[in-house]
C-alpha cells in the first residue's frame, strides 16, 4: 500500500512518495525514500515487491548514468528514459523471474522545454499522463485530480493540489503512511520540497 | 479477472466500402476497472494506405507496434517501396507465430488499399497469427461481441466513403458503450485511393 503520486504542471513535475516502509503488519521505517535521480532532470519513483524495487531502480540509474559518460555528457531525454525503462520491464516480464516494480518517471526536457510524467507498471504498460499514481492511492487521487486539475498550473498551484490529495489519502487509507517526500523536477533540476 | 487480454481493455474495427476502407478504435487505456488514459491510440500506419490495429494487453501493443515499425522500416529500405496490406498481414502472422508457445496477448487487425489496384483488403488475427480474411468487416478487442452485433445489423456492401464513415462510427460507438473496458473517445481513419482522413469522435465519458 505504498503511495506514489505524480502531478505534471506547466513548468515542472511534482512527485510525492510515502515515507513508510512496511512488511506484513509492521512499519519498519518512517523515512524511506522511494525515489532515485536518474540524471539531472529525470527522477524515478517506485513501488512493488521489496528487494526488486531498489535493485531495479538502481540498475536503471546506473545504465542511464553510463549512457551519459559514454556519449560525451549527453543526457537522455525523459521520453528516451521512459522507453528504456519500459523496454527493461517488458523484457523482464517474459523471463524466469520478472521484476515486480511499478514506476513513475518525472522528467524535464530542456530541448523542447516541456515537463512530463510517465506511468509504467511491471507489465511494461507505459503512458504519458498529466497526473497519475500507482496502487490503491490511484483511486482516491485520480478522482480528486479529475475534478481539480487544470492545464497550465504553476508549481505552487500543483503543490496546493497535492496537499488536497494527501489530506484525502490520510483520511481514507487504512494505515498510516508516515507522510510523504515531495520532489519537483523542472528546468533547474531536481529539488526536494520540505514541510510535508 | 487476470486474463491478460482484458486487463487494459480497448476495441478496434475495420470495414470495407466501395474502393475504400475504414478502420477505427477507442482511446481507453485502463488498469482493470481504473481508467488511466483517454488518449491511447491503437492504430498504426504503414506506408500510404495501410493500417494495423492492435488491441489486447497494452505492453504487447506497445512492443509489437515498435517491432512492426522496425520491420517495416527495413522492408522499405530493402524493397524501395511501401508495404502492401496483404504483405503486412503475412508479416504480422509470421511474427505472432514465432511466439506460438508464449504468445503476445493481442488481437491485431489489418486494413488497407492495394497500392496499384486500390483493391480493399482487411483481415484479422488470433494471438498466434491465424489470419481471418474477410470481405465485409473485422472486429477485435474487449467489445468484440458487441461489435459483431452492431456490424451484422448496420453493415451493407459497397458503401461510399462518407456512408462508410457513418456506419463504422455508429457501430463502434454503440458497441463500446455496452463495454465497461472500452470507450473514452474514438478515432476513425477513412482511406480512399488518394486520401487518408482522420476523425476524432466525441463519445460518452463514462
Amino acid at each position: 500500500m505504498d503511495i506514489i503520486l505524480g502531478i505534471k504542471v506547466e513548468d515542472g513535475t511534482i512527485i510525492a512518495t510515502s515515507k513508510a516502509a512496511t512488511r506484513g503488519i509492521s512499519v519498519l521505517k518512517d523515512s524511506d525514500d522511494k525515489t532515485r535521480a536518474l540524471n539531472a532532470r529525470n527522477l524515478i519513483a517506485y513501488t512493488g515487491e521489496s528487494g526488486d524495487t531498489v535493485q531495479f531502480a538502481e540498475f536503471i540509474q546506473a545504465n542511464i548514468q553510463l549512457y551519459s559518460m559514454r556519449e560525451n555528457d549527453i543526457e537522455l531525454s525523459p521520453k528516451a528514459t521512459a522507453s528504456f525503462v519500459r523496454n527493461q520491464l517488458a523484457t523482464s516480464l517474459r523471463s524466469r523471474k520478472p521484476y515486480q516494480v511499478n514506476v513513475l518517471i518525472a522528467g524535464y526536457d530542456t530541448k523542447t522545454d516541456t515537463a512530463s510524467l510517465n506511468w509504467i507498471d511491471y507489465l511494461g504498460t507505459q503512458v504519458e499522463l498529466p497526473y497519475g499514481a500507482h496502487g490503491y492511492a490511484a483511486f482516491y487521487a485520480n478522482s480528486l485530480l479529475d475534478k481539480h486539475y487544470r492545464k497550465n498550473m504553476k508549481i505552487e498551484e500543483g503543490l496546493g493540489l497535492l496537499k488536497l490529495c494527501l489530506k484525502e489519502l490520510e483520511t481514507r487509507m487504512p494505515i498510516d503512511f508516515k507522510g510523504v517526500y515531495v520532489k519537483v523536477v523542472d528546468k533547474d533540476g531536481i529539488r526536494s520540497i520540505e514541510g510535508y | 479477472m487476470s486474463d491478460p487480454s482484458s486487463i487494459n481493455g480497448g476495441s478496434a474495427l475495420a470495414m470495407v466500402g466501395k474502393e475504400c476502407i475504414a478502420i477505427a478504435c477507442d482511446l481507453r487505456l485502463g488498469n482493470q476497472s481504473l481508467g488511466l488514459s483517454n488518449n491511447f491510440e491503437k492504430l498504426f500506419q504503414f506506408g500510404d494506405k495501410t493500417f494495423l490495429g492492435l488491441t489486447g494487453l497494452a505492453t504487447d501493443v506497445l512492443t509489437l507496434s515498435e517491432t512492426f515499425r522496425f520491420k517495416n522500416n527495413l522492408y522499405e529500405l530493402r524493397e524501395e517501396r511501401s508495404i502492401e496490406p496483404s504483405t503486412l498481414a503475412n508479416l504480422v502472422s509470421s511474427t505472432l507465430y514465432e511466439k506460438r508457445f508464449g504468445p503476445y496477448f493481442v488481437g491485431p487487425i489489418v486494413a488497407g488499399l492495394n497500392s496499384k489496384t486500390n483493391e480493399p483488403f482487411i483481415c484479422g488475427f488470433d494471438s498466434i497469427g491465424c489470419i481471418d480474411f474477410a470481405k465485409d468487416f473485422i472486429v477485435s478487442g474487449t467489445a468484440s461481441d458487441q461489435l459483431y452485433g452492431m456490424c451484422e445489423s448496420l453493415y451493407e456492401p459497397g458503401l461510399e466513403p462518407e456512408d462508410l464513415f457513418e456506419t463504422i462510427s455508429q457501430a463502434l460507438l454503440n458497441a463500446v458503450d455496452r463495454d465497461a473496458l472500452s470507450g473514452w473517445g474514438a478515432v476513425v481513419y477513412l482511406v480512399t485511393k488518394d486520401k487518408v482522413t482522420k476523425r476524432v469522435l466525441r463519445t460518452r465519458q463514462d
